[in-house]
């Protein structure tokens, strides 16, 4: 038996969420559709855009290396970058997590809070610090005894894959430190108390506990660098190439859009791909942990 | 609980230096009192700030990305507030949907939302406008804003409400005098997120601006192409104290692990 309460009551989150789903549907979902259908055009140095259904511009991304080689980049930087704030973030949540209250919260703003600063002017400071073949941190580095000679961090992979991690990292720290949280430190305490070593507490009871954590912080790490823009453009130059310059490129310099479409669209596809996939790997292999 | 070693305590002081290092050499070279880019070894200077004035590209910007970040995320409150309490309140069909797609804007790479933004708004006869630059904005914000009402809707404790209701208040008022105070917190603190995610954009933004609409982010990355200065690290340290001073807020008012963790308040 239905009442008329019960209908209004059906009805009330469809109508309180109605705006919102408008908008979305109108600004977000139909922006999508038409370049993923601009991808599919034609384009001429002197027509321009022409609204015919083609594979011409797949085609040129399938078979070109030019493409093959800039996506291979792109991957290439965004997992290494992921490997370096798992190895680097990691340890830092687990220390930052055993400091006194006072202590934790202030270097959790400090860890945390270049999160919400602006990329720009955080890789301008790695471009500072960079600087040519004689920049700060080489000169630290040599006088450290760590390198002989200057190693190139400007318009090179090393140094974009150093300003991405720097980037990301408060995104591992923080997806590590949430994984912490659900962490009961009495098992530690037990594997202590039956006779474990530090190392093996780490490997054999923080290990596997926090991996989903540094997995699903390697997600974000990882989708967000392969996309990443800013960073890559600044510390790369003009000729190191990404996914991102290079679609910015071909919108803004050589007025291609349907190429670049085609070249966002493959970024969006592949990420979709990797992450819904590595999620559902993630979720089934941890399955106890989730709950 | 053990604390930490000597190595570990190592390890954490290298962390957090290289953490800052990039942040403190921007500010620190925006004093310098010579006209290349070094470290103020021979005294400190404001002229790199006070050369900002001759630049008013970036007077201009400023205000453009204040406005947008104020506007936008008001508007995206407007759009998030009832879709929160909808997704917090009710459980229906297509909820999780509806959540999902909200949310998307975080997992959709900045650099195909500008694409399709631009695409959009140039056959829309809006290329370039102000208005489009506000919508796009929405959209991107718009997660930030949500995740932070529906932490605070789904807290919320409705026996106020419904003894405002037993009394014989309900609709508009009910919303006005008691719901909206209750989640106001969390309302105040999705804005000042919305509104930082905003200021900082520039994947998006960068797309879609023109000359007149240039955000800062923009106007600064455009600048940063041609050429580096120290005027550039002047901009930028200024940008840097903004957010500080907007991250020290939003840490007090509502702690800071809190609004970037999103996920982990809902399930109270």
């Amino acid at each position: 038996m239905s009442t008329v309460a019960d209908e209004r009551n059906a009805r009330a989150p469809w109508v309180l969420s109605a705006p919102a789903l408008m908008l979305f549907v109108g600004v977000l979902l139909i922006p999508l559709a038409m370049t993923v259908m601009l991808s599919f055009h034609d384009w001429g140095q002197y027509k321009g855009i022409e609204p015919v259904f083609i594979l011409k511009n797949w085609k040129e991304i399938a078979t070109d290396p030019y493409y093959a080689e800039m996506f291979w980049r792109t991957f290439r930087i965004a997992i290494l970058t992921t490997l370096l704030t798992a190895a680097l973030g990691a340890p830092e949540a687990y220390i930052l997590n055993r400091m006194d209250g006072r202590w934790k919260s202030i270097f959790l703003l400090v860890i945390l809070g270049p999160l919400l600063i602006s990329v720009v002017a955080r890789t301008l400071g790695w471009a500072l610090l960079f600087g040519g073949n004689n920049g700060l941190v080489n000169k630290l580095l040599m006088s450290a005894g760590v390198i002989r000679s200057p190693i190139p961090f400007m318009f090179t992979e090393t140094g974009m894959v150093v300003a991405l991690a720097h980037v990301m990292m408060p995104f591992m720290v923080l997806s590590v430190w949430a994984a912490l949280q659900r962490l009961d430190p009495q098992i530690e305490n037990a594997a202590m108390s039956l006779g474990a070593g530090p190392i093996t507490i780490i490997r054999r009871i923080i290990m596997p506990q926090i991996m989903p954590g540094v997995l699903s912080g390697a997600i974000i790490v990882f989708s967000l660098s392969a996309s990443a823009f800013a960073t890559p453009a600044i510390i790369g130059g003009r000729r190191l190439k990404v996914a991102a310059t290079l679609a910015y490129d071909e919108f803004l310099n050589t007025l291609n859009w349907p190429l670049g479409a085609a070249v966002a669209t493959l970024l969006l596809v592949a990420l979709v791909l990797i992450v819904v996939g590595s999620n559902a790997l993630i979720e089934r292999r941890y399955v106890e942990v989730f709950r | 609980m053990r604390r930490n070693g000597p190595l570990a305590l190592i390890f954490h002081t290298i962390f957090v230096i290289v953490m800052v290092a990039p942040i403190l050499v921007v500010c620190l070279v925006a004093f310098t009192p010579e006209g290349f880019l070094s470290l103020p070894t021979n005294g400190f200077s404001l002229r790199w700030f006070r050369a900002i004035g001759n630049y008013p590209e970036f007077i201009h910007a400023f205000w453009v990305s204040l406005g947008l970040g104020a506007l936008s995320s008001f508007v995206a409150l407007l759009f998030a507030v009832p879709a929160a309490l909808a997704i917090a309140r009710y459980r229906f069909r297509g909820r999780d949907a509806l959540a999902a797609l909200f949310l998307s804007p975080l997992m959709i790479p900045h650099v195909v939302l500008g694409i399709a933004f631009l695409r959009f708004f140039t056959s829309a006869g809006l290329g370039g406008s102000f208005a489009a630059l506000i919508i796009a904005h929405v959209i991107i914000v718009f997660p930030f804003a949500l995740r932070l009402t529906l932490a605070a809707a789904t807290g919320m404790d409705r026996t106020v409400e419904m003894a405002a209701v037993s009394l014989g208040a309900g609709g508009w008022t009910l919303f006005r005098r008691v719901t909206l105070p209750l989640i106001l917190p969390g309302v105040i603190s999705g804005w000042a997120l919305a509104f930082i995610q905003s200021f900082d954009d520039l994947t998006m933004t960068v797309f879609l601006a023109a000359p007149g609409t240039e955000t800062l982010p923009v106007r600064m990355f455009l600048y940063i192409q041609d050429n580096i200065d120290p005027l550039v690290t002047s901009v930028s340290a200024c940008v840097i104290a903004i957010t500080m001073t907007a991250l020290i807020l939003l840490d007090r008012f509502y702690g800071l692990d809190r609004v970037l963790a999103g996920k982990g308040d809902t399930g109270r």
